[in-house]
């Protein structure tokens, strides 16, 4: 069987520096794969090109079994991809239910019929006049909403009408992950999502992702902190200069000596050393 | 003026005079990112003290232009202290509020101090023209083209070889690092203000004497043209600005000599439009298109909205249907249908500017189309006005949404000017498609209102049938918002790329929005003409579009309830306590002004 997520020969460019280049990457249905690599790598970049927010120089990236580059970034949320961000992008003004209820948005189906030409006109008349089975589609919307807040404790759940600017940096991250969840996805994308936590916040993420891995959600992950992706991966790519350097189960990669370079940075010191000697001469 | 030399020979003239204007509105958009809309007004400034220098001083041209530098650079510092310094860090479209605000006062003042009247503008220049070709140059032309010259010269070296010039460069390119650096980047906007404001003056000076007239009415039109001419060159391009003034003129002059003067602002906004679609970073900015990270909350105050209870408003309500049981004083309830009129306005805007985050500077045009639709369809189908009200809603819900179609893909700043230049064109059209509009002349005769043949003059009828026209789009709209469109819209407001990316198709949902507020104020402007009978280009006009913005702001953006505060906040009282029409816009750009810097979410608050 195909892969669910099947990128061979990704590629793009900003003017003359090479972000990603003849990248080959599979996700299988079930799967929680990791992409990991110093920053400016270029893993922010494969993730928007997955998502149709960035433009592909070359390649080809399969979603489901069908060619999903030059797609919208909505149509491919629509085949079932959902995706958090590296800095965080939850809507600032909406409440934490409202952030949440909009991830199902590509689910919405009694309020928005599949209509040529008058789907719009069919969606706001639906709107204002709730036939039971669009007040039903909300209500069942609703009580999802609350089902996916609690994977995270008392965290979000006391906070549901609180405008998202209104919460904690942790918290609305976490807001990112249940509005992603609620898209039911296919494939979870989840860039970075304990950038900027502390330990124990870290192990509370970690924990949830487990769980999630645990309901068979397939998952492809950025992440720095590498105790979580070694714990949880079932392969590891790892990226550097926009180049795959490494692919395969966690104890594999760790052990590479290329990955450990990378990481480490021996070019980096010796590149240092070397411009000392270019002063000292 | 008749041949090819003379019109090219305008269009270079009117060029410098765009350029000085433009190059300004560039080199403050580059410091302070923002587009200044009291530029214009800046601009009606400097032909005034230059007309009142020369007329009570009698002083000579250079000496003139002196006064006029110095106390348009004074003006621009004052604009940058109150409009732009205190709003650091507020929401991004603050600043540009507040511009708007100091136009309204400035040209209010302006008008005070020297009345409405138009002036003429003596001038001492010597009376010969030099013949070339089969037209000829006069010493006016020549004065303006060394004017123009001198000051983009000037402007080079001052920006290219001294050091407050590297530090304006150095803060157009990066805020912060020039702060870091040690730049007073304060004192950097002082001076681009200054010298922005300075130039902007002596355009005033030179297009009183060009024209010999000038009044306190064409600071609007200014403005408009500076911002065209930089978006063809490029926004906040210096270089971009001049070529694209030139542009601009030619275009005009020529459009005129093709069709006529009543199309020359038509060229104008037109230009205006492909530009922004087509190549929105002008002539001379780069392909790509930088995407703006998210400020979070950035085009919006966060706020808490006040919520009153569904019995508060109920009670609210009934005692507004009451009031004309209590009273019969026609001056009050003529005012409060004004008030209920541009509630019609303020709910729709507050839905599209507000909700949708879609800033809409143009929303005076949607009246126009109504209230032409229902005025044409009962002058010439006879249709009655129970009909013909409706439909017009229905039409300027569909041409509403259509006109602005294009201009979905604009954001921010960008969708006001397209919105500011539709609603422009709509006017303009109206103007110019004689046969259908009557153009200049306009439409008279409009039937009254009516109900079953009965028609309706009692101020106590039309103020009902207005108030409650204005309760159920309040409660439609309140539906609609509680809807899974309330969500949606707003998301579309805060984050494109998110919400793109959780699959909502922005033009459909931008689409329905304007479709839903286009019908209400459609409403509003059927109404309007079946009360006031004559309808011209003129009787909904841009400032309309600006006071609807306010009222929206006064309220809470995308507030409901708010919105018909804003409404009758803005054009009941001032009416009531009988304030003097002149004053009135001086209230407004005042209270404009007060609320950005203290109560940026309104007085419900945004939603």
């Amino acid at each position: 069987m195909a892969p669910l997520l099947d990128i061979r020969g990704l590629t793009r460019r900003f003017g003359g520096v090479v972000a990603v280049k003849a990248l080959d990457l599979t996700v299988g249905e079930g799967e929680f794969v990791s992409l990991i690599g110093p920053n400016g790598a270029g893993k922010t970049t494969t993730f928007n090109m997955i998502s149709g927010l960035e433009r592909l120089d070359g390649g080809e990236v399969r979603f489901a079994g069908r060619s999903i580059q030059g797609l919208t970034p909505e149509a491919i949320a629509a085949l079932g991809l959902a995706r958090t961000f590296q800095h965080g992008r939850v809507f600032a003004n909406l409440s934490v239910e409202d952030n949440v209820l909009l991830g199902a948005h590509t689910r919405l189906r009694a309020v928005k019929p599949r209509l040529p030409v008058i789907g719009p006109l069919a969606e706001l008349v639906l709107a204002l006049v709730r036939p039971p089975a669009v007040k039903k589609e909300e209500q069942a919307l609703k009580a999802e909403a609350r089902e996916i807040l609690n994977l995270f404790g008392e965290r979000l759940t006391p906070r549901l009408d609180h405008p998202a600017y209104s919460l904690s940096y942790a918290n609305r991250r976490r807001v990112e992950i249940a509005r992603a969840l609620a898209l039911r996805p296919r494939l979870l994308l989840l860039d970075e999502p304990t950038a900027g936590m502390n330990p124990t916040e870290t192990a509370e993420m970690q924990a949830l992702i487990a769980t999630l891995k645990g309901r068979g959600v397939t998952i492809l992950l950025i992440e720095h902190k590498l105790d979580l992706v070694m714990q949880l991966s079932d392969r590891v790519y790892v990226l550097d200069d926009g180049v795959k350097i490494a692919e395969g189960p966690p104890e594999k990669v760790r052990n590479d000596p290329a990955v450990i370079e990378a990481y480490l940075g021996h070019r980096e010191i010796g590149r240092a050393a070397s411009s000392v000697e270019v002063v000292a001469s | 003026m008749s041949s090819f030399i003379d019109y090219t020979v305008n269009g270079l003239v009117v060029g410098n005079i765009y350029a000085l204007l433009a190059v300004g509105l560039a080199l403050i958009f580059g410091v302070a990112n923002l587009i200044n809309f009291a530029h214009g007004s800046v601009y009606t400034f400097g032909a005034y003290i230059g007309w009142a220098a020369v007329t009570f001083l009698h002083t000579p041209l250079p000496v003139t232009m002196l006064i006029v530098f110095v106390a348009c650079a004074g003006l621009g510092v004052v604009i940058e202290r109150v409009g732009l310094r205190p709003l650091q860090g507020k929401a991004r479209i603050a600043p540009l509020l507040a511009t708007i605000g100091l136009s309204f006062v400035l040209d209010q003042l302006v008008q005070l101090v020297f009345s409405p009247d138009p002036r003429a503008v003596p001038s001492d220049l010597p009376d010969w023209r030099l013949a070339v070709g089969d037209g000829s140059i006069g010493a006016m032309d020549i004065l303006i083209a060394a004017v123009g010259l001198a000051s983009a010269a000037l402007l080079y070296v001052f920006l290219r070889f001294t050091k407050l010039g590297f530090a304006v460069r150095a803060t157009a390119q990066d805020r912060e690092a020039a702060q870091q650096m040690g730049v007073n980047v304060d004192a950097v906007n002082s001076a681009v203000f200054a010298i922005a404001s300075a130039l902007g003056g002596l355009s005033g000076l030179l297009v009183g004497m060009y024209y010999n007239h000038i009044d306190p009415a064409m600071s609007f039109q200014a403005t408009l043209k500076g911002v065209v001419a930089q978006v063809i060159g490029g926004v906040g391009n210096v270089p971009g600005a001049i070529v694209g003034s030139l542009l601009l003129g030619l275009t005009e002059s020529y459009g005129i000599a093709l069709l006529g003067t009543t199309y020359r602002n038509l060229f104008a906004f037109v230009l205006l439009i492909a530009f922004l679609l087509w190549l929105p970073n002008g002539l001379f900015g780069g392909r790509a298109t930088i995407q703006s990270e998210p400020l979070v909350g950035s085009f919006i105050a966060p706020s808490r909205p006040i919520r009153l209870p569904r019995w508060a408003v109920a009670a609210l309500a009934l005692a507004a249907f009451a009031l004309p049981l209590a009273t019969s004083a026609p001056y009050l309830l003529q005012t409060l249908t004004n008030a209920w009129l541009a509630a019609m306005l303020a709910l729709s805007l507050t839905l599209i500017a507000g909700t949708a985050g879609q800033i809409s500077f143009g929303h005076a045009g949607l009246l126009a189309i109504g209230g032409y639709a229902s005025a044409l369809l009962a002058l010439d189908l006879g249709a009655p006005p129970i009909l013909s009200i409706p439909a017009a809603g229905l039409i300027t819900a569909g041409l509403g949404a259509l006109l602005v179609f294009p201009a979905f893909r604009l954001r921010g700043h960008y969708i006001a000017i397209a919105t500011l230049a539709i609603g422009e064109i709509v006017s303009l059209v109206i103007l110019n498609w004689e046969g259908l509009t009557g153009g200049a002349m306009g439409l008279t005769g409009i039937p009254p209102l009516s109900f079953l043949g009965q028609d309706i003059f009692s101020n106590r009828a039309i103020y009902w049938l207005c108030l409650a026209i204005v309760v159920s789009l309040a409660a439609l709209q309140a539906r609609f918002l509680n809807s899974h469109f309330g969500r949606t819209l707003r998301a579309v407001r805060e984050d494109e790329i998110a919400a793109r990316s959780y699959g909502i198709k922005l033009d459909r949902y931008k689409g329905l929005a304007f479709a839903f507020g286009g019908f209400g104020a459609g409403v509003s402007g059927a109404i309007a003409a079946h009360l006031y009978s004559y309808l011209n280009n003129q009787t909904f006009d841009s400032q309309l579009s600006l006071l609807a913005l306010t009222m929206v702001i006064l309220g809470g953006m995308g507030n409901v309830l708010g919105a018909i505060v804003g409404a009758v906040a803005l054009v009941g009282l001032p009416e009531l306590f009988r304030v003097a029409a002149e004053y009135r816009i001086l209230i407004y750009g005042v209270v404009l002004l007060l609320l950005i810097r203290f109560r940026p979410q309104g007085l419900l608050g945004t939603v």
